[in-house]
This record gives structure tokens, C-alpha cells and sequence, in this order.
């Protein structure tokens, strides 16, 4: 180095595994230049809870769904939504249509109120309490309904493998639409607060961009790619339950801007619409909705014994409040347990793109950009490889299981 | 001036100035609160939070530079505590600031650089700490201390010069202040230029309070306490009170500069005990209206600020606002 020349001096942040901005344990790992971020990595892992292991070793696919409700504390109509659909196309048992208009109603439900705790999370991240404690009473209402409808107000237990297990009646109808004409009548405050205020403008705006391109090449899913500018949703691309039905339309940013910017208030803007979006569907369901009974096969033994008999593999996909969620199931015909139970939620494939959107962000920017993807870290986990007998831990990385790919291949080759 | 009369004085002056503080700080909490659609603590939640703090252990991390980490607390205390008695209280003359005569030991431009000294110790600490939290805060804390340094310097000396006109007497002295306040000398121009740098250096005390939008030092999401991240009982209890001594101080010197009217000769009451009991309530609405404004509000009602949107703030925008009320002030004199 020539006299008089200086080195540019980073340093390491760690942010995590527990740390204020993180709701749940994730590590990410910051290079910082004074208070630009250089670089970042994101290590996972630290929620593993074997949750899969207890439905392949455990529990009966029935027991599962409750199993699967617990995987995450605010998608918890999403993961047994997608368990329940995955066992049915496993075994072909079809829910009935009422079954379905119920289903979809829980999941706006959640939907809703998901996304108010996000907007009141994501207020707190940049220092505006008050609008987190607003968001989180205004969510309130929500709440109150979801506890009116399903009688709990975090684990629900609505589902039923071939439909669901309480009915919403015609007399629980104006209590539903009280609550969604609350919404419907703060739509417009809650929307000058999020979109308009100074601050907030300061905060989000050109704050962690994602570009379309990026988006689509990271396979970022949800609210996050459809601020992005790619329109996907499975309730609109793969409608599943009452949704075929109903009119879906995935929400992007400009519907209301006119452009795409890809930043953290756009991802404000979509999950507000979504708001609105979700309350519309309800209204839809409860104008269509069929008689009928809600659960194909009513009596548990007898479901249980199809399902020990039955043979094959399933896959059922939902539009969780984060994304896409897929679950996977193959049975084995004598088995009590599921053979095979793969869980990917939202945030396995929305957490690629972190590198990406903190790059040449300030260190104040950190969390609400990753806030803003939504991350639910115990849907979330990776492989860690350890060897006991040295202490050694090595993450799986790409090359490693692309060799283990092509290995297994000509073993089957063989 | 007697020596007893100052030892004794300042220590009474800072025991009765941080109770207040606290009081003041448990009532912000409390009011915040319930415009953020809380209960909130109780008013003297803050005296607890001291009583707990002095309880707990003292935990000094192993890479920190032990001396300079346990010395930056009790100086930002004892320099917070000293602008007690620089800055007049309670409807009496300043202990050190010289009075009837007597020449004392500093005016208002002291009070100007003594501000700095709390957050040079609270810099100071954080590096200390070998924290990279720390060390961001630190760096944070150092910056919003140059950036807000202009605009403060800004007010306080136009508000000076503006007295320096009408008076032989040293301008800053707040007894000088205390007999010309600026809204009488000046005509309707000057009162829009005065309350231009009112305004500049209310926004500087939301600064020096160090609270929303301005508390990107501690900044409790982003880097998790920052400059605190490594302090632990005592010493951190000494921070937290040298924070409240500290914003109660800033928001009595805007009233020192801005509004020193005494309330004794309008309602009529005289006599020496009968008067300073109706200043020292006087005094304390008048710092409880300050900072209503310039800490509760303003903390309900805005995000945490970026360091360099902090610093554009204070450096460009609120620099030029003070020279703008600078500027009008002085076409005042000319007019």
C-alpha cells in the first residue's frame, strides 16, 4: 500500500440468532463499510424442531393436521390447509363444496389479520410505535372474529382430512360482516397512515428494491414477488378449493401506484390491497356459499382406516399470507404413519433473496427490508451436516448436493 | 460568592432537578403512552427503573477498555448534572451563571459546549465496549452530535446578538436574557425570524433528548441498544439518569432563552417565599410544555430517522431554517 493511501475498513455485524429486529432466530451475517452493508449471508437452522419426523414416526395423518397447525403461530390455517389437500389428492377423498367455502373464508381470515401484524411489526422496526400499537388494535377486531367463528384464536382446528370440522352458519353471518364493515370503514385511514405519512415515505422508499428480475430468478413467492411486479398467486394461477369460484386477481403494486418499484413500500401497498382483497372474498363466499354436510367421510375411525389402507403421494399447495406453501405426503398401504412428509413454506425460497435486497442498504435499513419479506423463521429449515466425533458442522451447499444428485442418479442408473 | 453557599447549593440544586427529571420523564412515558393508545407505566416508574438498576450486577465485557468503560458513565452523570446549575431553575437565577452583579462562571454559549460533553462520554463508552454494536452506535452518536452542533449554536447566538444590541452587558448571560427577552425588542419581523429560531432549536432538543426520531445511537431494532448494548446495572443506571437530567436541562434552557417571563409580579404576589413558590410552578408548566412539544409529540408522531436523513436534518435543512430566522431578525434591526 503507497503512503498516504488507506484502507477501506469493514467489519463484521452479526445480526442474530436472537436479536430486537429478529422476531424468531435466524442469523444473518452483515459486512459492513461504516454504515453500508458490502455483503450479507443468511444462516438458518436455529428453529429445526423435527416437526416432519413426528409425522412420518408419531402420529397418524389426523393427529398431523394438528401437528401441521403447529409448524408456524400465524399460518396456521395455510399448513393444515395444504396438509389436508396434499392427503386428499394422496388418497382421492374430495371435501365437500360447503367444506371448501369454509376453508377458503378461515384462510382470508387469516390472511387479514396477518398482514395487520406485519404492518404493525414492520412500523415497530422502523421506531413508530404508535402505529404498531394501532395495527395491532385495529387487528384486534379480526381476532375477536376469528375467535366468534372457529371458537380459538390462534390454533383453529378447522380442518378435517376430507373437509373441515365446524360450520359457519347463517346466523354467524351479520357478526362477519360487522367486522369486515369495520375494516371496509378504517380502509381508507389505515392507507393514509401506511402510504402517506412522511417517515414511513422516508423509511420505505428505494429501501431493499427487488428487482422483477431478480424476483423471478431468486423464485421469491408471495406478497414479496407480486411487489415485485410478478403476478403470482396459487389462488389465481392454481385455484384450489372455493377459490376456482371466486374472482381472485393477483395484487401488485401498480394497481395503485401505476409502476413497479420492487421496494419495501411496495410492499406495503400490495399487502394493504390484499386487505381489502381478502375481505371481498369473504363477502363472495358467504353470498355463494352451498349447503351441504362439511366433511366427507364423518366418522374418524372410518377415516383412519382409508387412510391406513391407502397408497400413493400427494401434493397441496396454498396461498399462505407469505407465499406459497407446499406440503408433500406419500403413503404406504399398512402404514399408520405418513411414509413421507415434506413441508416448504414461504420463506425457504423468499430468504434467497436477502443477499440480494440488503446489498448497499444502511445498517438501519436491515430490518425493516427484511422485515419486509415477512419472514417466518420456524416454517423455515436447512440441512446442517454434523460430525460428531470431530465437532465439525458444514451447511449443504449447492455443489455438494448437485454431486449427491448425480451420484444417486447413477445408482439408479445402475 | 460564598464557597459553602455553592457546594451546598449545587447539591441541593442537583438532587431537586433530578427528581424532577424523573417525574418529567415518568409523565413523557405516561403521556405517550395514551396517545399511542396505552396504559403506560406509572408516573414513577422512572425511580423504580433506578432502584432496580442500582440492584442488578455490573457486567464489564472482557474486550472492553475497563478504565475509559467504567469512567464514561459517571462523567456524562456528572457533566448532564452540572447544566443544572448553569441553566436557571425553577424561576431562580443560575447557581454558577452569576447574578446581581456577582460575575459568575458561564452563560448560555458555555451551556452550548457543555451539551456536547454527555455525548462525548456516552461515544466514549460505546467504543469502549469493543461491541460492533457499540461502535455503530458509537459512531451514530458522533455524528448527530456534529450535525446537531450548528443549528443550536445557530439560535443561541442570533438570539445573543439580537440582545447585544440593546444592552452593554454580556448578551448571554441569562440574566441579561432574563431582562431583555427577545419578544420585546423585537417588531413583527423579528418575532417571525424569533420564532423561526424557537422552532430550530425545539427541533434540536428533540435531538439532545435523544428519543424517536433522533435515537438512532440506541436504536433498539436496528442495532439492538447500540451504544448501551454492554451496559449493565450501575453504570447503565448512571447513563439512564444522566439521559432524563440531561432532556430536562435542554428543555429548560429553551425556556431560559425563549421564555423567561416571571408570573409572581402579574398576579400579584410578593415576598420572597410566596414568589418563588409561584416561579418554581411557573417554571415547571413552561419545561413541561417544551417538552410536550419537542420530545412526547414528536416521538408519538414520527419514525426513527436514517443517521444520514438525522444529518440532513439538522446540518442542511434546520441550519437553514436558523439562518433564515437569523436573517429576518437582523432585517428587523434594519427596518
Amino acid at each position: 500500500m503507497a503512503v498516504g493511501e488507506t484502507e477501506k475498513a469493514t467489519f463484521t455485524i452479526p445480526v442474530g440468532p436472537i436479536h430486537p429486529a429478529l422476531k424468531e432466530p435466524i442469523r444473518l451475517a452483515l459486512t459492513v463499510d461504516g454504515e453500508e452493508i458490502v455483503d450479507a449471508d443468511v444462516f438458518v437452522g436455529q428453529v429445526h424442531r423435527g416437526i416432519e419426523w413426528l409425522g412420518m414416526n408419531r402420529n397418524n395423518p389426523i393427529q398431523s393436521i394438528y401437528t401441521a397447525e403447529r409448524i408456524c403461530g400465524i399460518c396456521n390455517i395455510c399448513h393444515p390447509f395444504s396438509f389436508v389437500m396434499a392427503v386428499e389428492h394422496a388418497t382421492g377423498i374430495t371435501p365437500p363444496p360447503r367444506a371448501d367455502y369454509i376453508r377458503a373464508i378461515t384462510a382470508e381470515m387469516e390472511r387479514i389479520h396477518s398482514h395487520l401484524l406485519w404492518a404493525g411489526v414492520a412500523a415497530h422496526e422502523i421506531g413508530f410505535d404508535t402505529i404498531f400499537h394501532l395495527a395491532w388494535r385495529v387487528r384486534e377486531e379480526i381476532m375477536d372474529l376469528i375467535e366468534y367463528v372457529t371458537g380459538n384464536r390462534v390454533t383453529k382446528a378447522m380442518f378435517q382430512i376430507g373437509g373441515v370440522r365446524r360450520d359457519i352458519t347463517e346466523e354467524q353471518f351479520p357478526r362477519i360482516r360487522q367486522s369486515l364493515d369495520y375494516y371496509k370503514s378504517i380502509f381508507d385511514q389505515l392507507k393514509k397512515v401506511f402510504l402517506d405519512d412522511k417517515t414511513i415515505r422516508m423509511r420505505t422508499k428505494n429501501v431493499g428494491i427487488l428487482k422483477r428480475e431478480d424476483a423471478l430468478k431468486l423464485l421469491t413467492c408471495g406478497p414479496s414477488g407480486r411487489a415485485s411486479g410478478v403476478p403470482k398467486d396459487v389462488r389465481q394461477d392454481q385455484p384450489y378449493a372455493a377459490y376456482a369460484d371466486l374472482d381472485v386477481k393477483a395484487i401488485t403494486p401498480d394497481i395503485l401506484t401505476g409502476t413497479v418499484v420492487g421496494d419495501v413500500y411496495d410492499r406495503i401497498i400490495v399487502r394493504l390491497l390484499e386487505v381489502k382483497q381478502s375481505i371481498e372474498i369473504i363477502e363472495q363466499c358467504m353470498e355463494k356459499m352451498p349447503p351441504g354436510p362439511l366433511l366427507a367421510q364423518p366418522k374418524i375411525a372410518v377415516l383412519l382406516k382409508t387412510l391406513t389402507k391407502a397408497e400413493g403421494e400427494g401434493i397441496g399447495r396454498a396461498e399462505a399470507p407469505r407465499g406459497e406453501v407446499v406440503h408433500y405426503v406419500r403413503m404406504e398401504a399398512g402404514r399408520e404413519t405418513l411414509a413421507t412428509w415434506k413441508v416448504r413454506a414461504p420463506t425457504y425460497v423468499n430468504l434467497m433473496s436477502v443477499p440480494t435486497i440488503l446489498k448497499g442498504m444502511q445498517i438501519a435499513d436491515v430490518p425493516i427490508t427484511f422485515a419486509s419479506l415477512d419472514p417466518c423463521m420456524s416454517c423455515t429449515n436447512r440441512v446442517v451436516v454434523t460430525d460428531r466425533a470431530v465437532g465439525r458442522k458444514s451447511v449443504m451447499d449447492y455443489e455438494r448436493l448437485h454431486q449427491l444428485s448425480i451420484e444417486k442418479t447413477k445408482e439408479l442408473q445402475l | 460568592m460564598n464557597f459553602v453557599v455553592i457546594i451546598f447549593g449545587s447539591a441541593l440544586m442537583v438532587l431537586v432537578g433530578g427528581v424532577f427529571s424523573m417525574l418529567y420523564r415518568g409523565i413523557d412515558r405516561k403521556l405517550v403512552a395514551h396517545m399511542q393508545g396505552r396504559v403506560g407505566p406509572p408516573i414513577v416508574q422512572p425511580f423504580r427503573d433506578v432502584q432496580k438498576l442500582m440492584m442488578k450486577e455490573s457486567i464489564i465485557p472482557d474486550g472492553a477498555v475497563q478504565w475509559l468503560f467504567k469512567a464514561a458513565p459517571f462523567i456524562c452523570l456528572i457533566t448532564s448534572a452540572l447544566l443544572l446549575l448553569y441553566i436557571p431553575m425553577f424561576g431562580q437565577p443560575a447557581l454558577l451563571g452569576g447574578f446581581d452583579g456577582v460575575p459568575g462562571f458561564g452563560d448560555a454559549l458555555l451551556v452550548v459546549y457543555l451539551l456536547i460533553l454527555p455525548s462525548l462520554a456516552l461515544a466514549a463508552g460505546g467504543f469502549a465496549s469493543s461491541s460492533p454494536y457499540a461502535t455503530v452506535g458509537a459512531q451514530r452518536e458522533m455524528v448527530l452530535l456534529m450535525s446537531l452542533e450548528f443549528p443550536l449554536a445557530v439560535s443561541v447566538v442570533s438570539l445573543g446578538w439580537r440582545i447585544g444590541q440593546v444592552t452593554a452587558a454580556n448578551p448571554f448571560m441569562f440574566s441579561t436574557i432574563a431582562e431583555h427577552p427577545i419578544w420585546s425588542l423585537v417588531g413583527p419581523l423579528g418575532v417571525i425570524g424569533s420564532l423561526i429560531l424557537l422552532f430550530a432549536l425545539l427541533v434540536a432538543t428533540s435531538g439532545k433528548g435523544a428519543k424517536v426520531p433522533f435515537d438512532m445511537a440506541e436504536a433498539e431494532t436496528e442495532i439492538a441498544g447500540g451504544i448501551l448494548v454492554e451496559y449493565s446495572g450501575r453504570n447503565l443506571c448512571l447513563f439512564y439518569v444522566a439521559d432524563i437530567i440531561k432532556a430536562f436541562a435542554v428543555s429548560a434552557l429553551v425556556v431560559a432563552l425563549f421564555i423567561p417571563y416571571n408570573l409572581s409580579p402579574l398576579v400579584g404576589v410578593g415576598g420572597p417565599v410566596p414568589s418563588g413558590i409561584v416561579e418554581g410552578l411557573f417554571f415547571l408548566v413552561k419545561v413541561f410544555v417544551v417538552m410536550f412539544v419537542s420530545i412526547s409529540l414528536i416521538r408519538t408522531a414520527m419514525a426513527r430517522f436514517k443517521i444520514s436523513q438525522a444529518s440532513w436534518v439538522y446540518i442542511i435543512a434546520l441550519t437553514v431554517i436558523g439562518l433564515v430566522g437569523l436573517i429576518l431578525v437582523a432585517a428587523d434591526l434594519m427596518v
